[in-house]
């Protein structure tokens, strides 16, 4: 290699390597390989040599060009991988922190425990009805076969209201949601299969009534409804809303204007630990019966064609012995660390496939 | 209804355990609601005997006695401190070990002042039994040492206290319990046979009726020459055990029949009455002094007892202080009648008085028993106060209570689930008193017994008056055809235990149920489930509050306010569940919240109805964060969270006005109406009206919305055409118009969106200036469009064209011009 050739090597090589970031590193590259470059310009006035020197300084200078190149180059990625490097650790951020708070919403127990309830009763074929929570009275008592001075509107604590101008009826804030039953028979053709769960009213306040608390009735009529399927639907009810299919149920004779025969439905906990199916003692947890015969015809439906079964449980009872929640009042304070507590998460709603 | 265990053995001769016989309870229909021992506690104490008791060496109050408690305790020291601890009498001690209930503390043997004491005597009260606490018991000289206390004083007995459901008066007395029981196959009921005293005069006093439908008949005899004065023992400690005060023998009397037979009694004392005629009327608008020391007006509606001098009882109910008995009582006139159950029930609601008479008069007593029920009452008193009985006198007469009803032994599996043999139904029936009047293979009649009034009722019916009178008679004529039937269906499957039927499963109808919820009610659980993906968490409030509350939130008409409110500031049906959730937010600002979103989906009240109301408040301030200031709850999120709700509920937000005129609970110019069209009011939304928050005391800022969920109109389910998906890129433009300050802003946007439907595929808003480089009174709105070509990509005069379209169509809806 010519002595001019190997200062020019040496130049940039060392050009080079005093490039420490890509701009000058680009400058050495303009300056040797760019339009008006060294090399450049050499490989220019090799046309002006004679021939016969042209040939051997051709191979150099090719030669040279190759080595430039590619020393340029190797360079220009070390200088790109070291700009990268220095950018990465720049952008380092301490991920240990927490990131901004996003506020997470749910529902409250009740209405969690109203979607558990219609979603076992709809895959037994129930639709939701519903009805107003202002009632008249027949609506409320009549139709149920529980006249004015029946013994049973003692133990109702009914809540009153005027009469509304002109209208010279009874009006009630239901205390049961059966209403939804009968306007449900006098608005449909049986076969019916309807649960009503709603707010219901008690004039009634402790610790352990609420004035206002919810249920959820069930009215089944048809042509051979018998108390056998009001037990066989109200066992897989149960056992289902409480996740335990060997949960022990137990029926008890009992009275209700509405039914006859009428029963209490008692399930196996323990009184000590709280624990739903396990221990010796029972827990009344519904009221039901074979609807009365002159519950149906008061709706205009002949007891000897129709017959079938009714039923109503307290929500907020069933979702405390569920979830464990100890005071009924809670249910209506609005306290937000109770209801994150006790709330359910939106995006699970019941489902009777990811279960209940 | 409370009884002890040997009461009920009175009239039921059984070997069946308590559990046994609880479960029976149960299983019946007679729901046992506890079960008390009360003499468990008290079994470890003995009966005892002081042989020796000398003087304690070391302490002058106390004594150091030597007790015989027979086995085991033959020669016990104890040391004792009762002034009456003396040698010979008998007395109650407590071996070590023993828990004293009185004292809450647990007997140990030991030392008292260097004396050994091996047990400790009691008085009354350390037992927790009595009030007497001046020294230790003293029991009768003839005590036997070495027997428990509990067995001694008949304290080993069980009280049961079962609940008496409304139809069942026949269980309201411990026969009808024990009947009951014998027929659930627990034993035998004892018979029972009033043994009559023959009268030896004519009773001075008679009975009169002038209000036959409260009494259809009456009964009564006057007993002279009684001595009054306290019960004996038996008789006294029965009713104790049951709760009730003895208070003289002849009181004690009455009201062991009352629950013994349910059979309700009164007397008076015969040398109170004015006159010799008692009559049962009409009470007449009179103040009465009744047994309770209470003053009572009776009304017209209400049947008394009035002598010469006025009413000396409220029928069935209570009778009054001035012919009541006493200990000077000789000469008593005993009461045995029946009343209208409809009639007590009423006059007692009326009067505000119940007594355990009432109770079972309500719920119905036997119409046959009266005249064996008052031979027995008389022979109880003149045994136990003397006397001599005068003959019966009565009025009215017994009414006919005879019915008959059929069993179709098929029924039992067609309604009750369960094929009982029809031989063991009859059984069943029989040991409850129904007699066989005529049976076949297929069915049977029987007699329903005289204290059975809840079997074979005439139909009382209340039918909707919506239901055409042909299908009505029908229906009716179907509840006279099988009510009485139901009856016995019921009867039988009690006995049997409805544990006895077979569950079934509901016949299916489909193998995959349809919906449950309807298409509205689907979309209340999205709207649900939507606002508390929000962040905003969901709360109950009474569907009552307080009638100023209601007033501040749009309405309390009178005629939605409670006539019986249980609290006065829970008295009025709310218009809108934001007055709850305005309440939470105080209270949950008190506790330190300072981020609060809630929400509540219920009902809402007004005079033209009830709606359901989506209602949420935002209150406080966002948290802060690394680059993020908090800020104050703004009021477009909450607008946001009414249209996304609406959004949810399938609402075109294309088709959404907001309207300036939200009602007063709102910040006036911070809130706006959300209609769906020019009319219909779908939303409300806005800041919290600054003066409503001051007055409720809440001081931090609050947003809330409130979705008319009722007044939505059900989308139309349409199927959705294929979406044109474009294979060009859209191009953005900005625009800024100036605009009047009075024009709203929405109008220019939507003017953009028209301008070119096919072609403006969104406008979003980025500005709104006002300032030095805006005229007075305008403002500069800045948007974004975004305009989606479908054919080609758009020239340049393409562009201008449309860009010259969207600014005509802003001027001339707004008056708006290019900035």
């Amino acid at each position: 290699m010519s002595d001019d050739l190997e200062v020019l090597r040496q130049d940039v090589v060392s050009e080079l390597a005093g490039a420490t970031d890509l701009r000058a590193w680009d400058a050495v590259r303009v300056a040797t390989l760019g339009k008006s470059g060294r090399l450049t310009g050499l490989l220019k006035a090799l046309g002006k040599m004679p021939p016969d020197e042209r040939k051997a300084r051709g191979v150099a200078l090719n030669r040279l060009r190759d080595t430039l190149t590619q020393a340029v180059e190797t360079r220009g990625r070390e200088l790109e991988a070291a700009a990268l490097q220095a950018r990465l650790v720049a952008e380092r951020v301490d991920v240990s922190l927490p990131p901004p708070a996003t506020v997470q919403g749910y529902l409250h127990p009740i209405s969690r425990t109203i979607e558990e309830m219609t979603a076992i009763f709809g895959a037994m074929g129930f639709g939701v009805a519903q009805g107003p929570d202002i009632e008249t009275d027949w609506h409320n008592f009549s139709a149920l076969n529980t006249p004015a001075h029946h013994p049973a509107r003692t133990d109702h604590d009914t809540f009153y209201l005027p009469p509304q101008p002109g209208l010279d009826v009874t009006r009630v804030l239901r205390t049961q949601t059966s209403g939804v039953q009968i306007r449900t028979m006098l608005g449909q053709k049986p076969p019916l299969r309807i649960i009503a769960p709603g707010r219901t009213y008690r004039a009634d306040h402790d610790a352990t009534h609420s004035p206002m608390f919810h249920q959820c009735e069930g009215l089944v009529v048809g042509h051979d409804i018998t108390l056998g399927h009001l037990k066989g639907c109200l066992i897989e009810f149960l056992r289902a809303f409480f996740g335990k299919p060997d949960l022990p149920v137990r029926f008890r004779s009992s009275y209700f204007p509405f039914t006859e025969p009428s029963l209490e439905v008692d399930i196996g906990w323990s009184r000590k630990t709280g624990d739903i199916g396990g221990g010796e003692d029972w827990l009344e947890v519904l009221g039901a019966g074979m609807v009365h015969a002159r519950v149906l015809a008061n709706c205009g439906l002949d007891p000897r064609v129709w017959q079938g079964f009714a039923f109503g449980m307290g929500i907020e009872r069933l979702a405390m012995l569920k979830n464990g929640i100890p005071d009924l009042r809670s249910f209506y304070e609005s306290d937000i660390r109770w209801l994150r507590h006790y709330g359910a998460d939106p995006l699970a709603p019941a489902l009777l496939h990811e279960g209940v | 209804m409370k009884f002890t265990l040997s009461w009920l053995y009175d009239h039921l001769d059984t070997q069946a355990t308590l559990a046994e016989i609880c479960a029976a309870l149960n299983q019946i229909g007679l729901e046992v609601e506890s079960v008390e021992n009360r003499g468990a506690a008290l079994q470890p104490f003995l009966t005892a005997r002081i042989t020796q008791a000398v003087q304690h060496p070391n302490a002058d109050r106390l004594r150091v006695c030597t007790v015989d408690a027979g086995p085991g305790f033959e020669n016990v020291q104890v040391v004792c401190g009762a002034p009456n601890a003396r040698a010979g009498i008998a007395v109650i001690f407590a071996p070590p070990g023993t828990y004293v209930p009185g004292l809450d503390i647990t007997i140990k043997a030991g030392a008292i002042r260097g004396e050994k004491s091996g047990g400790m005597l009691c008085s009354l009260r350390e037992l927790g039994i009595g009030e007497e606490s001046n020294g230790i018991a003293e029991l009768p000289d003839d005590t036997l040492p070495g027997e428990s206390y509990a067995d001694f004083a008949g304290l080993d007995d069980v009280v049961i206290d079962i609940a008496i459901t409304p139809n069942r008066g026949d269980a309201l007395g411990v026969r009808g319990i024990a009947r009951d029981l014998a027929a659930a196959g627990l034993g035998t009921l004892r018979p029972w046979l009033a043994e009559t005293v023959e009268g030896t005069f004519a009773s001075p006093i008679e009975w009169a009726i002038t209000y036959p439908e409260a009494c259809p008949w009456i009964l009564g005899r006057t007993i002279r020459g009684v001595r009054n004065g306290p019960s004996p023992e038996w008789l006294r400690r029965k009713l104790e055990s049951i709760g009730l005060r003895p208070i003289s023998a002849l009181v004690d009397i009455t009201n062991y029949f009352c629950f013994d037979l349910g059979r309700p009694l009164h007397v008076f004392d015969a040398n109170k009455i004015a006159g010799s005629r008692l009559t049962v009327c009409h009470g007449g608008k009179e103040s009465f002094l009744a047994l309770d020391g209470k003053n009572y007006t009776v009304t017209s509606e209400d049947c008394v007892i009035a002598d010469q001098a006025g009413v000396q009882s409220v029928a069935g109910i209570m009778g009054g202080e001035a012919t009541g008995a006493d200990d000077a009582t000789t000469d008593v006139f005993v009461e045995c009648a029946l009343f209208d159950p409809v009639k007590v029930a009423l006059s007692g609601r009326r009067l505000g008085l119940f007594s355990d008479s009432s109770y079972r008069f309500e719920r119905g007593v036997d119409p046959a028993l009266p005249v064996a029920a008052l031979e027995a009452a008389t022979r109880m008193i003149v045994d136990l106060c003397g006397g001599e009985a005068s003959e019966v006198v009565s009025a009215g007469e017994q009414p006919a209570w005879q019915r008959t009803a059929s069993l179709r032994f098929s029924r039992l599996q067609s309604l009750g689930g369960l094929a009982v043999p029809a031989d063991e139904s009859v059984a069943l029936l029989e040991k409850l008193g129904f007699e066989v009047r005529s049976r076949d293979d297929l069915s049977v009649v029987v007699d329903v017994p005289s204290w059975r009034n809840d079997v074979a009722q005439s139909p009382i019916l209340s039918q909707g008056t919506d239901v055409p009178p042909d299908i009505a008679r029908v229906a009716a004529e179907g509840v006279a055809a099988i009510e009485a039937e139901s009856d016995l269906v019921e009867e039988v499957l009690r006995l049997k235990g409805l544990d006895a039927v077979p569950a079934a499963t509901l016949p299916p109808f489909s193998a995959v149920p349809g919906a449950a919820l309807t298409p509205r009610l689907a979309r209340t659980e999205l709207a649900r489930r939507m606002l508390a993906t929000r962040g905003l968490t969901e709360t109950v409030g009474f569907s009552f509050v307080s009638n100023e509350a209601a007033r501040v939130f749009g309405g309390a008409p009178e005629s939605l306010r409670l006539l019986n409110p249980i609290a006065s500031d829970l008295d009025q049906m709310r218009p809108t569940p934001l007055v709850n959730l305005t309440e939470a937010v105080k209270t949950n600002s008190a506790r330190g919240w300072a981020d609060i979103g809630l929400f509540e989906i219920g009902p809402a009240f007004a005079e033209d109805g009830q709606q359901a109301i989506a209602a949420g408040v935002r209150a406080g301030h966002t948290q802060r964060y690394p680059g993020l200031a908090s800020e104050p709850v703004s009021l477009w999120a909450a607008k946001a969270d009414a249209l996304e709700l609406l959004r949810a509920l399938g609402v075109n937000l294309d088709a959404i006005t907001t309207t300036a005129d939200a009602p007063g609970w709102y910040h006036p110019g911070r809130s706006g109406v959300l209609r769906q069209g020019p009319k219909l009011v779908v939303a409300r939304f806005g800041e919290l009206h600054p003066s409503l928050l001051q007055a409720q005391g809440i001081d931090t800022p609050v947003v809330a919305f409130e979705v008319l969920l009722d007044a939505v109109p059900e989308p139309k389910r349409r199927k959705k055409a294929a979406p044109q998906l474009s294979a060009f890129q859209p191009v953005r433009r900005d625009f800024a118009f100036v605009v009047g300050d009075d024009v709203p802003g929405e109008n220019v946007l939507r003017a953009v969106r028209g301008a070119d439907r096919q072609l403006v595929s969104a406008v979003s808003l980025f500005d709104v200036y006002k300032g030095p480089h805006v005229p007075q009174g305008q403002r500069s709105i800045g948007v974004e469009v975004t305009l989606q070509p479908m054919e080609r990509s758009l020239t340049d005069a393409e562009l201008e064209a449309v860009s010259e379209r969207i600014v005509a169509a802003v001027s001339k809806a707004t008056g708006a011009v290019l900035r």
